[in-house]
């Protein structure tokens, strides 16, 4: 096992009644890029701005980089860098600027040219804030993220609100974050976010953590491939093979040996003269692992 | 050193925002003259009593808008801005970067205090020009322990108004509301006179608006003899900063209210 940068044992947060956070366990090594997945609600923000130190833990154990961020302290923020859900930057100043008003904030800032090159708003550099599309000032809150050279960089829900070519420009940004060998804590709700960009996901859902693997590994911890096709009515597939019905109306058979079942499948449909229509035989995504673990929960808890 | 050095960075970048927003700075600037204006066009050439002495309209407004300006720079401007960035998520970013704290405060309030001491001199220097009101002589160490005692005071209550304000859209009004019927009730828009009910004032007293008010009107007034001070107006003043400053301290938040 390589070096942890955050471990997390048995960490809880309560509000009131609720338990947003119920005694999970996270360990994150240096250099992975890590998704926290789950729906809104889940709990994933208040885990997250729990590492970050913006709140406070209810109970269990943390540590970051060796610090617990429980404590407000100085060395701790100059080795991370946080980008929040919310923009928060000044409007009038320019983009070169807001990074290098951050980049004084740390005794080892990345150079100017470096950050704005790897966030990609060389050209805006001249820019006022105001000035800047929505894509680009999610940028800038990457760019002030990374200003003190960051060890661990906090991405919080980095493209929510985007358009699709302004998630994939996001997305190979967030590539680049990792050529340049940092470790990246990301939490989203996109699960085609977190397959593109993570080395490990933990799936998040009502406070606790319930699958935890590399993207391949989930989809591999279940069947290994589903069956889906539209039968005639009256037609029985046959016995053993387990199909079901989903709620679009198809019929779907997940199985973890797809060849002989579909010959199975398609030797009963010839020998009854049945047409498969829509016959299609895929590998589990990770949506279908996702959805079953989240269940039909759609939550909207407190963050 | 290093603290020190980020805090100046700040107030240069807190400066540089404010001047690249145009609309926002000219009405800063042009709000207190023309509440001068106004009030001087209305009232200024009634002889008003202040303490023992008769004094002109026009000799009364000018410390008048100097209390409206360091209300409105202080306690008005300071704590909308904060509970801006608050729930802007400014604070926070602040907040979980290494920056101090207090560094970040040092700028807001240093460009602040230094806007209303441009604002304070626009004021006097029109008024001398236009109005023919005296700058304080002999008085003006008396004029500059007030600003500093009552820039204090209502810096501190500002930012202890932004700890209650829930949110940004509740700002304006709790801070006006707080604020504007001090500012009537305490000789800033309306002079004294013998038909107020005694009870006004005795309200009007419990609140630092009324002591700043006539320790700068005590300060200005050209009838004034000796050094100007107002010990007693000053004492009320600075217990309610430090007042504002432990509220503050205690109950400040750099987090948006959810």
């Amino acid at each position: 096992m390589g070096e942890a940068v955050i471990e997390v044992r048995g960490l809880r947060k309560r509000y009131g009644a609720i338990e947003a956070v119920r005694g999970i366990d996270l360990r994150i090594e240096r250099g992975e890029v890590f998704a926290l997945l789950g729906p809104n609600g889940a709990g994933k923000t208040t885990t997250v701005e729990i590492l970050e130190g913006h709140r406070t833990r209810s109970g269990g154990e943390v540590s970051v980089l060796g610090f617990d961020p429980g404590r407000n302290e100085v060395a701790l923020k100059e080795r991370t860098g946080i980008v929040l859900q919310q923009t928060g930057l000044e409007p009038y100043l320019t983009v070169a600027e807001t990074v290098d008003m951050f980049r004084g904030f740390y005794p080892r800032p990345l150079p100017l040219e470096d950050i704005l090159e790897v966030v990609g708003l060389d050209e805006q550099r001249d820019q006022r804030v105001r000035r800047l599309s929505g894509g680009q000032q999610r940028r800038l809150d990457v760019a002030v993220g990374l200003a003190g050279n960051p060890e661990l960089l906090f991405l919080d829900e980095p493209t929510t609100g985007f358009d699709p070519s302004a998630r994939r420009g996001a997305w190979s940004m967030i590539r680049n974050l990792r050529t340049l060998g940092k470790t990246v804590l990301l939490t989203t709700h996109y699960l085609d976010e977190a397959q593109a960009l993570a080395d490990r996901v933990a799936i998040m859902v009502r406070g606790e953590i319930v699958a935890e693997d590399t993207p391949a590994g989930l989809v591999a911890a279940d069947a290994d491939a589903v069956i889906r096709f539209r039968a005639p009515e009256g037609a029985s597939p046959p016995e053993g093979l387990d199909v079901r019905e989903t709620e679009e109306g198809l019929l779907e058979l997940r199985t973890a040996d797809p060849t002989r079942d579909l010959h199975a499948l398609t030797g009963w449909a010839l020998e009854a003269g049945v047409a498969l229509e829509g016959l299609v035989v895929s590998r589990l995504s990770l949506e279908d692992v996702f959805l079953r673990l989240t269940g039909d929960q759609d939550s909207e808890e407190a963050p | 050193m290093r603290a020190l050095e980020l805090a100046l960075r700040q107030l240069k970048y807190q400066e540089r925002a404010f001047r690249r927003n145009p609309p926002a700075a000219f009405f800063t600037i042009a709000f207190p003259l023309i509440f001068l204006v106004i009030l001087n066009v209305i009232f200024g050439s009634n002889d008003m009593e202040v303490g023992d002495r008769v004094i002109s309209g026009a000799v009364f407004y000018v410390p008048a808008i100097a209390t409206l300006t360091v209300v409105n720079s202080c306690y008005t401007s300071l704590s909308m801005t904060w509970v801006f960035d608050r729930d802007g998520g400014v604070l926070k970013r602040i907040r979980g970067s290494p920056l101090p704290g207090w560094a970040f405060l040092f700028g807001r309030i240093t460009h602040a205090i230094l806007l209303m001491l441009v604002l304070l001199v626009v004021v006097v220097v029109f008024g001398r020009l236009f109005y023919g009101v005296d700058i304080p002589g002999e008085t003006m160490p008396a004029v500059l322990v007030t600003l500093a005692v009552g820039s204090f005071a209502f810096c501190t209550l500002g930012l202890s108004i932004a700890a209650v304000v829930p949110n940004s859209d509740a700002a304006p009004a709790v801070v006006n509301g707080t604020i504007l019927p001090l500012l009537f009730i305490s000789d800033v828009f309306i002079p004294p006179s013998a038909g107020t009910p005694a009870w006004v004032e005795h309200v009007s007293s419990i609140f630092p608006v009324r002591h700043l008010s006539e320790a700068l009107q005590t300060a200005f007034n050209p009838f004034t003899s000796g050094a100007g001070f107002e010990p007693l107006h000053l004492g009320v003043l600075a217990a309610w900063g430090v007042a504002g400053l432990l509220f503050t301290l205690r109950f400040s938040s750099w987090e948006p209210r959810v």
